[in-house]
């Protein structure tokens, strides 16, 4: 049973592991407002809004795309949809200025972009940065409106503080929530057997040797595109964002002498801007391309490195960070550099049984420069064509420790060694560009695809070469070397 | 005795009202907001109704040579399958030519036609068992070589109509004698209509051996037709309601029909409802789209870069079958002259047929398709004479000014009216938009900058408003008013969205002097207006809105000759002297003026034994075309617009921003500012993403590999320019006597994004110093831009 609030009601709900949230509510529980436009967590007209106690003891809400959220992952949770905001007549201000900025015409993605903004104007109690148009995007780029062209929804989400409060906030009650987790005993075996919900290494490590087949589930970003798109079954799920050792955050200094932090491998995109916000902005302001907010708020890390997709968009800058990975098995546990990770396409080199428990990040150096270049045909919530992270520092006149990996050139994220070498210790001059390039071009052979050629990826990763080369020479470049948009 | 209703449906105090008092909200949008509003899936339905799924061939051309129907009906869960040997009636349901089997017999002429569709108990269960059908082998096809490629198709004379030819004066003497001769040609790319609410419906069988078809549908009329056909019962068994669309856009004008029949087929023969839902990715796969276009011009202009004529020729992609093709070619050429006078001009329009889904309407209808090639030509004249193409443009403008010139009239014969408009609105907006000042700002820039390039481009709309299709213009509308007062309106327009609901019950309300909550409006039904045209080419409000006026003039007249005889019968009062207004009746009488309440008025007109209910009708006048000569007056009339649009393009990667738009837009006097501003700006956007990022990718066997948003990108929300400025031109009323002197606003703005890709085109031709005018297909993704870049800055090291 699934035991959760539905707009501030308790519910207990039978389902199948592989049931969404969606699902549940159109087809189980007969909610309608919330609506299907994809099944593949790309439009967000399903969009909802999950509420979960935060450390601070508050009710804490973020948007999700419940058409490829495990319903399971409701235990314990609030789940609050279109439905649940309005107090008869009086509109929540999310609603109030949509209505008041004509910012519907069909209506079919209204109720997921209210639900976007819902959590956009909860939040602001908690944050009350201003609504940059960096954050506004941040926020609405997964709520696709064919309709509107969006100034008008723009427009709403700018004045929802000039609409009347909620006259009844029930949401932000955290009294009433259920109890959150089922209990995993030291066997795998659990109260709810076929959505095992482990909350600790030890007994996520039972399950999987108890239930090899089953998989595992973070944000099920991407597996839940097996249930929605190839209508596979899953008869058992092992979720592993309740796993206490995969959402913790260290400090550590490894044996080789660099510090940095050990992030839980079920660390979301979301719990990790704050940190790279901080030390990071390149890989931060890559963060804010990767998917939606809907995305970001429940796929992790961990998630994205095992996957091992050649397109996924943090490999790339992990391995030009040097990053490494803590791997925990029935064997005991170990470490791994990452670029010992990715075998071939989707092979790593996780072992039977075997989970990654956290993600060696390391700390900023201050002589080191990193640029991550992300190429797509559309700026927000886009798949790589191709993505170039670029890790150096300058040493008398000469580029050292250069570290380069990209991503959609081939069958795995990949370091390039040969460019590397051809950069390392040489003056940034226009040779030993030309010489990167050349190596750049026999290092890679991509493929073509839906979302591009192979000339097209050739070529453009070449001249991302030819931009290192112009911020290299120029730190602070008098002319303009990027779109506004994606510098940072 | 009762009195009036309060509605429950007011807006709440906090709703802001806009300033203008016509500017009043969507008729839905607290229920939008509320997630009130149902679709076709949220519908309530029987606890036993069906679910259907579809089996899609996943070759593109072939015959279908086993298909056990049989086992498959004994799948688990399966309650019926039914293929093209279960159809009582026709299977052929192409909308105005033959050609559109509802399931496959044999030949297979798409990847994505509906071979056969099953029946089961959930949703999931049918899809379920589709799957299983294939991997089980009960399908099987024999593959052949499909033809994917336009022009080879009809250089094969592969056509699904014949060739269509507008001319007008000695077009080879203006290439012989022009100064300069420009020629070209483009890929112009599809689009998909991504609706967020994909195709739906749900059949419930009737007593009398028919269908009650509630589906998400443009044209419910033809949908009434052919399920009636498939079925082989008469058009009176079926009703069609559609209450709103999650869109449409053109996708839902012939493309929602099959996915009824299929319904009606198998509510039919199971005596059960039955409801069908494309899930995304087989919607995009079953349906057609715009037409992709491969256009090519050859233009003879003057020193001034004066079109003094030539020839364009467009060859539409029009997928397996005629479908709407015809018209959608036709109007192509019709618009390939865009706001300029080509002279003397022979426009040729081809009908290439390929093997992929029948494409199909999409807002602008060829339009738009038909407007690249002149603007691309525009801009190819403009760097061969080294002038701002804005500067060529204006120079190209229909005119008035010399009528012996004859450079107002089109290439197929129709006098271009409002021309002044034309030329004022363009100078508002080259103005307001501060275009020469920017012009001069971004060709420094771009001097001062190899990395960054920056493009600026202003361009015009002008577009026919009426279906070229005579008999369509026409509408009705059915008007009820009760004995509390309260009036209900129904009419043969779909509401997609684009606010047309809204504006009817504007124009009723203004007819009849009332409060717009008096006024409601009901699902679209076909046995309430029956007969009606498709809810296209921005004719809703027009023709439903003059045909609601009409039922509201007739009893407006009948209620006042009661009136002049019930309340003034000694007096003897003129009926001229009565309005209605504010809820009442306004008598001017010698004795003053006498008002009377609309419900006292209704009451004592229904116990007068006075019909309360009316029918409206409208039939547009004038419009005329011989498609034999190629000439008319296809059009009522032309709406105009224009956009200015300013791009950055990151030269290295192809990447790009569009910075700032400003667009001022005719639409004559408007019958809701708010409502037509949405259309303007959507329109512009839903442009802007078919000529930049939304990219349709079939692979060689002619499968559609962007079957979802994952890999198909329309525009999002960063992709809105950081600076719009929208205006509707004022002060311009209709000339031609439409509803309230209004124009059609729903597709001539998607036209203004050609701004956006002349913009591109304009900051890559920087990097040949404004001489050359690179060729860029459309959509013009990063990866175009970068071919484009690369293939300027190579010629220019070469040369």
């Amino acid at each position: 049973m699934i035991h959760f609030q539905l707009n501030g009601q308790p519910r207990s709900v039978a389902a199948s592991p592989d049931t969404s949230v969606l699902e549940l509510l159109r087809e189980t529980l007969g909610q309608v407002g919330t609506k299907e436009g994809c099944a593949s967590g790309d439009c967000g007209a399903c969009t909802v809004a999950i509420g979960e106690v935060n450390a601070a003891g508050k009710m804490h809400y973020h948007s999700a795309n419940s058409c490829i959220m495990p319903a399971h992952q409701l235990q314990g949770r609030s789940l609050v949809t279109v439905e649940g905001l309005a107090d008869g007549n009086h509109l929540h201000p999310a609603q109030s200025a949509m209505v008041a900025c004509h910012a519907s015409q069909c209506g079919f993605c209204t109720p997921g972009i209210v639900m976007s903004l819902f959590t956009l104007h909860e939040a602001q109690p908690d944050e009350p940065a201003p609504l940059t148009p960096e954050r506004l995007e941040a926020a609405l780029g997964g709520n696709l409106c064919r309709c509107t062209g969006y100034r008008p929804i723009r427009d709403a989400a700018l004045s929802m503080a000039d609409h009347p409060a909620p006259r009844n906030a029930w949401w932000h009650d955290a009294s009433a929530l259920p109890a959150g987790d089922t209990k995993v005993k030291a066997d795998g075996t659990s109260t709810e057997d076929s959505f095992v919900q482990p909350a600790t290494l030890a007994t996520l490590l039972a399950a999987r040797k108890r239930y090899p087949e089953a998989p595992l589930v973070a944000g099920g970003t991407d597996l839940w595109l097996n249930v929605t798109q190839s209508l596979k079954r899953y008869e058992r799920v092992i979720d592993v964002t309740r796993v206490d050792e995969l959402l913790r955050c260290d400090t550590v200094t490894l044996d080789d002498g660099r510090t940095g932090w050990w992030i839980g491998a079920a660390v979301t995109y979301t719990q990790l801007m704050p940190l790279l916000d901080e030390h990071f902005p390149g890989f931060a302001h890559l963060l804010h391309r990767l998917g939606s907010a809907q995305i970001r708020n429940r796929g992790t890390l961990g998630g994205n490195i095992a996957n091992a997709s050649p397109i996924g968009d943090t490999p790339p800058v992990l391995l030009a960070l040097e990053a490494r990975l803590w791997l925990a098995g029935p064997e005991g546990e170990r470490e791994l550099a990452l670029d010992e990770f990715f075998i071939d396409y989707k092979k790593t080199a996780l072992g039977e049984g075997e989970v990654i428990r956290a993600v060696f990040l390391p700390a900023p150096r201050p002589d080191h420069t990193l640029k991550v270049w992300k190429i797509s045909k559309r700026r927000e919530d886009d798949i790589s064509a191709l993505l170039g992270a670029f890790h150096w520092r300058m040493e008398q006149g000469v580029l050292r420790e250069v570290r380069l990996a990209f991503g959609g050139m081939a069958a795995t994220p990949k370091r390039a060694y040969s460019v590397e070498a051809a950069l390392e210790g040489q003056p940034p001059t226009d040779t030993t560009f030309a010489a990167a390039r050349a190596a750049l071009l026999e290092a890679f052979t991509p493929l073509s695809d839906v979302r591009s050629s192979a000339e097209y990826r050739q070529l453009a990763a070449a001249n991302l070469l030819e931009r290192l080369h112009l911020v290299v020479n120029a730190p602070e470049p008098a002319k303009e070397t990027m779109l506004h948009a994606y510098a940072h | 005795m009762r009195t009036l209703t309060s509605l429950p449906l007011a807006a709440p105090a906090d709703v802001k009202r806009p300033a203008d008092k016509h500017a009043r909200m969507h008729e839905s949008a607290i229920k939008h907001v509320t997630g009130r509003a149902a679709y076709i899936d949220d519908l309530k339905a029987p606890a036993d109704t069906l679910h259907i799924a579809l089996g899609l061939s996943t070759v593109a051309h072939g015959r279908l040579s086993h298909l056990d129907l049989p086992r498959i009906r004994l799948l688990p869960g399966v309650v019926d399958a039914v293929g093209a040997a279960d159809v009582p009636g026709h299977t052929d349901i192409g909308p105005v030519f033959p050609g559109d089997p509802v399931l496959v017999d044999s030949e297979i002429s798409y990847a994505g036609q509906v071979l056969f569709a099953v029946a089961a108990e959930t949703y999931r269960g049918a899809r379920e068992a589709v799957k299983a059908a294939f991997d089980a082998g009960m399908i099987r096809v024999d593959a052949d070589t499909p033809s994917l490629d336009p022009v080879a198709a009809i250089e094969r004379g592969e056509r699904v109509r014949p060739t269509h030819v507008q001319e007008r004066g000695e077009w080879q003497q203006a290439l012989k004698e022009a100064a300069h001769v420009i020629e070209g040609e483009q890929f112009v790319g599809g689009q998909e209509h991504f609706y967020l609410e994909g195709q739906a419906c749900l059949v419930t069988p009737t007593e009398d051996d028919g269908v009650v078809v509630h589906t998400s549908n443009q044209h419910p009329s033809e949908t009434q037709k052919l399920v009636a056909e498939v079925l082989g019962i008469p058009l009176h068994a079926v009703t069609v309601e559609v209450r709103r669309m999650g869109g449409g856009f053109g996708g839902k004008e012939t493309q929602a029909s099959p996915w009824a029949c299929i319904a009606a087929l198998i509510s039919r023969r199971t005596g059960r409802a039955a409801r069908v839902r494309l899930p995304r990715s087989e919607d995009m796969r079953a349906t057609g789209k715009r037409h992709p276009f491969h256009n090519r011009y050859r233009l003879g202009v003057d020193g001034n870069g004066v079109i003094q004529g030539g020839e364009i020729t467009l060859i539409g992609d029009c997928g397996y079958s005629p479908d709407l093709s015809d018209a959608i070619v036709d109007r192509a050429m019709f618009h390939s002259d865009n706001a300029y006078s080509l002279g003397a001009a022979r426009v040729t329009g081809h009908r290439a047929r390929t093997h992929t889904a029948s494409n199909t309407a999409f807002r602008g209808f060829g339009g738009p398709q038909g407007m690249m090639a002149i603007e691309a030509a525009i801009d190819d004249i403009a760097r061969h004479l080294g002038e701002d193409p804005l500067t060529v443009r204006k120079r190209n403008l229909y005119r008035h000014d010399d009528p012996s010139s004859l450079r107002n009239v089109t290439h197929y014969g129709q006098q271009v009216d409002q021309t002044e408009l034309l030329h004022t609105l363009m100078a508002q907006l080259e103005t307001s938009s501060d275009y020469w000042a920017r012009r001069e700002a971004i060709t420094a820039f771009n001097a001062q900058n190899s990395v960054i390039k920056k493009g600026l481009a202003l361009t015009p709309v002008k577009f026919g408003i009426s279906f070229t299709a005579k008999h369509l213009n026409q509408a009705g509308a059915l008007l009820h008013v009760y004995t509390d007062g309260s009036v209900l309106i129904n009419h043969g327009g779909t509401e997609m969205g684009q606010g047309l609901h809204t504006k009817i019950i504007q124009v009723v309300a203004r007819e009849l002097g009332l409060d717009l909550n008096t006024v409601r409006i009901s699902a679209t039904r076909t046995d309430k207006v029956p007969n009606t045209s498709p809810t296209a080419a921005s004719s809703g409000a027009d023709l439903n809105g003059q045909a609601a006026r009409d039922a509201c003039v007739k009893l407006k007249a009948r209620l006042f000759d009661f009136a002049a005889e019930h309340f003034f019968a000694e007096q003897g009062v003129d009926t001229d002297s009565m309005r209605l207004e504010e809820g009442q009746l306004v008598v001017a009488t010698d004795s003053g003026e006498r008002r009377i309440g609309w419900g006292e008025l209704i009451q004592a007109a229904y116990f007068g034994r006075v019909s309360l209910s009316e029918k409206g009708f409208y039939a547009t006048p004038l419009i005329h075309y011989d498609r034999s000569l190629g000439q008319g007056n296809p059009f009522y009339y032309y709406a105009f617009g224009a956009a200015v649009s300013e791009v950055s393009v990151d030269t290295l990667s192809g990447e790009y921003q569009v910075t700032r738009v400003d667009i001022l837009h005719d639409v004559g006097d408007s019958l809701n500012p708010a409502i037509d501003i949405g259309q303007v700006e959507g329109g512009f956007i839903q442009g802007m993403g078919w000529l930049t990022s939304e990219e349709l990718d079939w692979n060689a066997d002619g499968q559609l590999m962007t079957t979802g948003p994952a890999t198909y990108k329309i525009p999002t929300f960063g992709d809105l320019p950081p600076v719009f400025n929208v205006a509707l031109m004022e002060g311009h009323p209709n000339s031609m006597a439409s509803i309230y002197r209004s124009k059609a606003v729903g597709e001539p703005p998607f036209m203004l994004a050609i701004s956006v890709w002349s913009a591109l085109r304009d900051a890559l031709s920087s990097l040949a110093d404004y001489r050359r005018s690179p060729r860029l297909d459309t959509p013009a993704t990063p990866e175009r831009v970068l071919l484009a870049a690369d293939a300027l800055r190579r010629a220019k090291v070469s040369a």
